[in-house]
């Protein structure tokens, strides 16, 4: 193991430009640390998306309601596993939560996760399919019919005034859940932007940058989820749902990027003595990261795919296949976008030396815990848990009802184009 | 309510905000605390004098040998650093490498402006970033002032690496652990000097308590002009430099 380390690190010395402190040869946080953050993002956006229909009672977009709670639960399930298996000793990871410093931001992850986990989303999950699973107990037998007795905790309530405070519950729910959604990802970019070493990271706007990343690509993941599960459950795509939703995703992605624009002219009008050291690092080592994947594919252009669909919207009205297809360029781009916005951030952090003299590469395994393929394994872990929530708590009645609220009744009337 | 719950209701509140406030404050920096203290007992400190320093090395091979650093050059407890400035203004700095043939005397090259060698070690600042952001306090400033790791309850997630602005902290490839210079905790606490210092051949390092009034470290702040790395980041370090380049960094 050491050995491999060592040879690993010598592998990087020749590659070293100009000058790095002795001790910063080795990138102490690597591809796992990349997923969390895009992990996390994709839990809080989904959770934002699915508040839209609850509390902004945006209707159209009621077929991705449970589909995006079970994301957010799927996706949210996985996270702490990218943290504790980078750390030098995972079997001490529990030492967080047993005896936390308060003054160490990186402490309270145990506590907004457990907030969010428990206060939140298993809250809203379970009173959204309370009466759901009551129903299902009845219908299924033997084992599967106690699973579901379990899941719905027993109760056995159907009566009207038991869904009335189910209704309320979950009002009250997401209206404390955006905040927490908020909390829960704006705190992992404090993490981040905390640091005062290191300016790459220091900056007040990292927890909003963070925040609307984050509902960027959770809102492109859901989409993205809809268009391809629905086919596969023999439905068809509800397209009044999917551009009110691209809609939503379009304006995130403006302020997204208008935050990093602003934060990028901030940075270079402020030309602190950092500057040289980071542009250097811009042009050579996240040229492909930061210029081509992030921001020309995965923001430019799926900027101008959707706004082309909103220009040109009584032509793309008619085509709704080619609508589709451009919808699903867009989110399958903003995802690897947002993906290299996280490389960019953690990666790129470490690899210019805190003596602003040079820069360190950073080299990535395939094999191994920091490896390529545990961080693909990682990555694909939430989609096989989303498919057996999809299973045990199947959201079809909502997901395949085009035009329909959850109820049955009709939304929306006529839409007579997307965007409109 | 009767008046037993209500008590019990202002109570609770009271608890829960009082918490909540305390906890609040407890998240700012140590800064303000640190400062009003008035300290009796022993303050370590330490002093470089970039002048006295010929980069022979012999300190960083000490630290390792004192302090079972691994040998890979990836891991340092002190380090020096070589500065060569030259006329056109550009700035060559490496780490120099104690086992390697000695570099030729800078003086020969016309083109070089200055040179220098720089001993670069924890800081031990009174008010460490690594130390805030420890998730599980595992690594914390003593009082005398050395800022320790404890290699017991460090969960190795090394945000204390990235939190140090100094490049001072490495996570042991032994321990899996962070780790960094203690200042030899085990030989001053027995009234005997780092290692380093111990072993500097120009007295370029020295070692001392900030309270005592009369120490080689006490003579060295009072005689010559002070600098401190990165201030502006406002770590407190106390490692103290004379004739501090405006280069360095």
């Amino acid at each position: 193991m050491n050995q491999d380390l060592m040879r690993h690190l010598a592998e990087i010395l020749p590659q070293i430009q100009g000058f790095i402190y002795p001790n910063e040869v080795e990138i102490h946080w690597g591809m796992l640390i990349v997923v969390y953050p895009y992990i996390t993002g994709v839990v809080a956006g989904a959770f934002i998306l699915a508040s839209l229909v609850k509390v902004f009672n945006v209707k159209e977009v009621q077929p991705l309601y449970r589909l995006s709670l079970l994301t957010a639960l799927a996706y949210l399930l996985v996270a702490p596993m990218a943290l504790v298996s980078h750390l030098g000793h995972p079997g001490r990871f529990y030492e967080i939560l047993l005896t936390p410093q308060t003054s160490s931001a990186m402490a309270m992850f145990g506590f907004v996760y457990a907030w969010y986990l428990m206060a939140v989303l298993l809250l809203e999950i379970w009173f959204v399919h309370r009466t759901d699973m009551i129903a299902w107990a009845e219908e299924k037998t033997g084992v599967m019919r106690f699973v579901y007795r379990a899941l719905a905790l027993f109760s056995r309530d159907t009566s009207a005034r038991g869904v009335e405070f189910d209704h309320k519950a979950l009002k009250t729910i997401t209206i404390i859940g955006i905040p927490s959604a908020f909390l829960l990802h704006g705190y992992v970019g404090f993490i981040f932007g905390s640091i005062k070493a290191n300016p790459w990271w220091s900056s007040v706007l990292i927890p909003i940058v963070f925040l609307f990343s984050a509902i960027v690509s959770g809102i492109a993941l859901v989409i993205l989820f809809y268009m391809v599960i629905t086919p596969l459950a023999g439905g068809k795509i509800n397209m009044k749902c999917v551009d009110k939703a691209v809609d939503f995703l379009f304006y995130a992605v403006i302020v997204d990027f208008s935050l990093e624009v602003v934060e990028f002219i901030h940075r270079v009008y402020q030309s602190e003595e950092e500057i040289k050291i980071l542009s250097e690092m811009l042009m050579s080592k996240l040229f492909m990261s930061l210029i081509v994947i992030q921001v020309m594919l995965g923001m430019i252009l799926p900027l101008a795919i959707i706004s082309v669909t909103k220009i040109f919207r009584h032509r793309f009205s008619l085509n709704e296949d080619l609508r589709k297809m451009l919808y699903f360029i867009s989110v399958l781009l903003i995802q690897f976008g947002i993906f290299a916005t996280r490389w960019n951030v953690v990666i790129g952090g470490q690899m210019f030396s805190k003596s602003f003299r040079g820069l360190t590469t950073y080299k990535m395994e395939f094999g191994g815990l920091e490896g390529l393929l545990f961080a693909l394994a990682l990555l694909m872990l939430p989609v096989v848990i989303l498919a057996i929530l999809l299973k045990v708590l199947p959201p079809w009645k909502e997901m395949l009802a085009e035009g329909k609220d959850g109820d049955g009744r009709a939304v929306g009337g006529e839409l007579p184009a997307p965007g409109a | 309510m009767n008046g037993r719950r209500r008590f019990l209701r202002d109570f609770l509140a009271l608890l829960c905000s009082g918490g909540a406030i305390g906890g609040f404050l407890k998240l700012l920096p140590g800064s303000a605390h640190a400062k009003e203290t008035v300290r009796t007992g022993k303050w370590y400190g330490y002093g470089v004098s970039v002048d006295k320093c010929i980069g022979c090395g012999r300190c960083m091979e000490a630290c390792k040998a004192e302090n079972n650093v691994p040998k890979e050059p990836f891991f340092f407890r002190t380090w020096v650093e070589r500065y060569i400035i030259r006329k056109n203004g550009e700035t060559a700095v490496r780490t120099i490498d104690p086992g390697a043939e000695p570099v030729p005397e800078a003086a020969l090259d016309k083109s070089i402006l200055r040179s220098f060698f720089v001993p670069k070690l924890c800081n031990q600042c009174a008010d460490p970033p690594c130390v805030q952001v420890c998730p599980v306090g595992a690594t914390w400033r003593t009082e005398d002032g050395v800022v320790l790791v404890n290699e017991k309850t460090c969960i190795g997630c090394r945000y204390c690496i990235q939190a140090c602005p100094y490049g001072a902290r490495y996570l042991s490839p032994a321990t899996h652990t962070a780790d960094k210079c203690t200042f030899c905790y085990h030989r001053i606490s027995v009234g005997q000097l780092p290692a380093c210092v111990e072993v500097c051949p120009t007295q370029a390092r020295i070692f001392g308590d900030l309270n005592a009034a009369a120490s080689p470290l006490s003579r060295f702040l009072r005689m010559n002009k002070i600098h401190v790395l990165k201030p502006g980041l406002n770590t407190e370090p106390k490692v103290y430099y004379a004739n501090l380049d405006g280069e360095v960094r």
